[in-house]
C-alpha cells in the first residue's frame, strides 16, 4: 500500500502525517488529525458540509485529496476560533440563532469568514450567493444570513475601534 | 466513498508532469481542479491507475492579453476568470458564464481547461469555446500543437487530447470591435447540470456583426456549434427578422433528448427562447434576464 508523507499546516501548526493518495481531505482531517468539527454529508460535491479554507479558500474537502494538502494551509472550524473567543462569525451564529441542528454550521461559517475577508461589507444577495454552495437541510437560511450580517457589522465596529 | 488505490505523481515541472504522461501510457488522469475527476473516482466510474496531479506545476495559473488572444492557463480557477479585469470588461460571454458554474466552492478549484478535457455534454465551457472559436493548446514532449476546440471536442467525454498530451492553455480571440456575450442557463438549482445552456457571441463593428457565435449545452453528445445561425447574423446583422432566423436555425440544430430534466421538445423551445433572448438584449430590446441582473447587483461573486 502506497503511503505519502506530508507536511500540512493545519490551523496554524504544521503537521506530519502519513496518508494513503486515495484518502480524501476530509477523512484526513477527522481520522488522521482528529478533528471531527468537518462534517461529511453528501460526500458527492453537492452539500458543502465539509468545507475547510485552504490557503483561505473555501473547498470541499470531500472533493480534495488529502495528499495535494501537502505544503498548504488548511483552516477548519476549529481554527477559527475558541469558546473563550470565538470569532464574529461563530458569535454572530449564536446571537442570530444561525443553526438548528448544526450540520452545515461549521462549513457555513467557514465559507462566511472567507466572504468578509474578501468582501467586508456585503449586501443579502452577496451573502446568498456566497453560500449558494452550502446547503442547510433545516433550510434555516434566513438566520443564517442574520448571523453573517451581525458578524460583519461587529467586524466593522471592531475595525473601526482599532483604526480610532 | 473511496476511490480504488492509484499511484499518486505531483510534479513541478512541466517537463516532469509530461514525461510522467508519457511514462504511464494512457493509464494515467490529469489532475487539475478535480471536480469532475475525483468524484468520477470515487463513484469508480473512472479508474485510473495512476493521478498526475499537476496543481504544483508552475507557470500554468495565468490570464493574459496577447497578441490579439486572451490566453487562459490550465491551472486558472473559474474563481479567477470571475476576478479577472480583463474578463469583465472585454470577454462578455465569459464573465457572463463563469459564475454560473457549479457553486461557488467548487469554482474556486475548478479550471476552464480542466472542464473542456473532461468533455460532458453539460459542461458549459465547451459551448463558450465553440461560439467564441477557442483554441486548446496541448503540449507533450514531442511539442506543442493547437487544437481548434470544435475538433477538440469529439463525443461525450472524448477528446482529440493524446494521451501523451496535456492541455496547458485554452485560448479564444480578442474583440476586434464592441463585443456581446452572454451564456443563459437553465438549471433546477445551484449546482445542476444545465437542462439547457445557451453561448451567445457576437463581435460588432458599428451596427453589423463581423463574427457571431451560437453553441448549446445539454441537447446532444457534446456542446453543439450552430453555423447556420451565425452566418444568418454575420450577413444581416441583428434585428427582427435575423433573430427570428436563427433562433430557429439554433433549435433545429439541438438534439435534445428527452430525461429527467425536461422533454426533449421543451429543450428544443428553450434554445430558441435563450438564443431570441440573447440577441434582443444585444440590440437592447429586452433586458438581460432575472438571472443576469441578479449577477449585476452581486458585487463580488466569491
Amino acid at each position: 500500500m502506497e503511503v505519502k508523507q506530508i507536511t500540512v499546516t493545519v490551523n496554524g501548526e504544521p503537521r506530519l502525517v502519513e496518508v494513503e493518495p486515495r484518502t480524501l481531505c476530509v477523512h484526513m482531517i477527522r481520522e488522521v488529525l482528529g478533528l471531527t468539527g468537518t462534517h461529511l454529508g453528501c460526500d458527492t460535491t453537492s452539500c458543502g458540509a465539509c468545507t475547510v479554507l485552504l490557503d483561505g479558500v473555501p473547498v470541499k474537502s470531500c472533493t480534495l485529496f488529502g495528499v495535494q494538502t501537502d505544503g498548504h494551509e488548511i483552516t477548519t472550524v476549529e481554527g477559527l476560533g475558541w469558546p473563550s473567543e470565538l470569532h464574529p462569525v461563530q458569535e454572530g451564529f449564536k446571537e442570530e440563532h444561525g443553526l438548528q441542528c448544526g450540520f452545515c454550521t461549521p462549513g457555513m461559517m467557514l465559507t462566511a469568514a472567507a466572504l468578509l475577508e474578501e468582501n467586508p461589507d456585503p449586501s443579502e444577495l452577496d451573502i446568498r450567493w456566497a453560500i449558494s454552495g452550502n446547503l442547510c437541510r433545516c433550510t434555516g437560511y434566513q438566520n443564517i444570513v442574520n448571523a453573517v450580517q451581525w458578524a460583519a457589522r461587529k467586524m466593522a465596529a471592531t475595525e473601526a475601534v482599532v483604526s480610532a | 466513498m473511496y476511490p480504488p488505490r492509484f499511484h499518486y505523481e505531483a510534479p513541478t515541472s512541466l517537463d516532469e508532469a509530461l514525461q510522467l504522461l508519457n511514462m504511464y501510457q494512457g493509464e494515467a488522469k490529469v489532475l487539475s481542479g478535480g471536480m469532475s475527476l475525483i468524484p468520477l473516482m470515487k463513484l469508480r466510474f473512472a479508474t485510473p491507475s495512476a493521478v498526475i496531479d499537476v496543481n504544483n506545476v508552475p507557470g500554468l495559473d495565468y490570464l493574459s492579453e496577447e497578441s490579439g488572444e486572451l490566453r487562459i492557463g490550465a491551472l486558472t480557477r473559474n474563481r479567477d476568470i470571475i476576478r479577472s479585469d480583463a474578463v469583465r470588461t472585454r470577454y462578455p460571454l465569459l464573465a457572463s458564464t463563469a459564475p454560473q458554474i457549479a457553486d461557488p466552492l467548487v469554482r474556486g478549484r475548478s479550471t476552464l481547461v480542466g472542464s473542456l478535457c473532461h468533455c460532458d455534454p453539460q459542461g458549459d465551457w465547451g459551448a463558450v469555446m465553440l461560439a467564441m472559436n477557442g483554441d486548446v493548446v496541448a503540449a507533450s514532449m514531442s511539442g506543442r500543437r493547437r487544437i481548434a476546440v470544435s475538433d477538440f471536442l469529439l463525443g461525450p467525454f472524448q477528446t482529440s487530447l493524446r494521451s501523451d498530451e496535456l492541455a496547458v492553455e485554452a485560448r479564444v480571440p480578442a474583440p476586434a470591435g464592441q463585443p456581446f456575450g452572454v451564456y443563459h442557463k437553465l438549471e433546477r438549482k445551484v449546482g445542476d447540470f444545465a437542462t439547457v445552456g445557451v453561448a451567445v457571441y457576437l463581435d460588432r463593428s458599428g451596427s453589423s456583426v463581423t463574427t457571431a457565435g451560437i453553441a448549446l449545452t445539454g441537447v446532444g453528445g457534446t456542446n453543439i456549434k450552430c453555423p447556420a445561425a451565425e452566418q444568418v447574423l454575420e450577413r444581416g446583422g441583428v434585428n427582427d427578422h435575423t433573430i427570428e432566423e436563427a433562433a430557429g436555425l439554433a433549435a433545429e440544430a439541438a438534439k435534445p433528448q428527452t430525461d429527467h430534466r425536461g422533454s426533449a421538445e421543451y429543450k428544443r423551445h428553450l434554445v430558441r427562447t435563450f438564443v431570441s433572448r440573447a440577441l434582443l438584449t444585444s440590440i437592447g430590446r429586452e433586458p438581460v434576464d432575472i438571472r443576469q441582473r441578479r449577477f449585476e447587483n452581486v458585487r463580488v461573486l466569491v
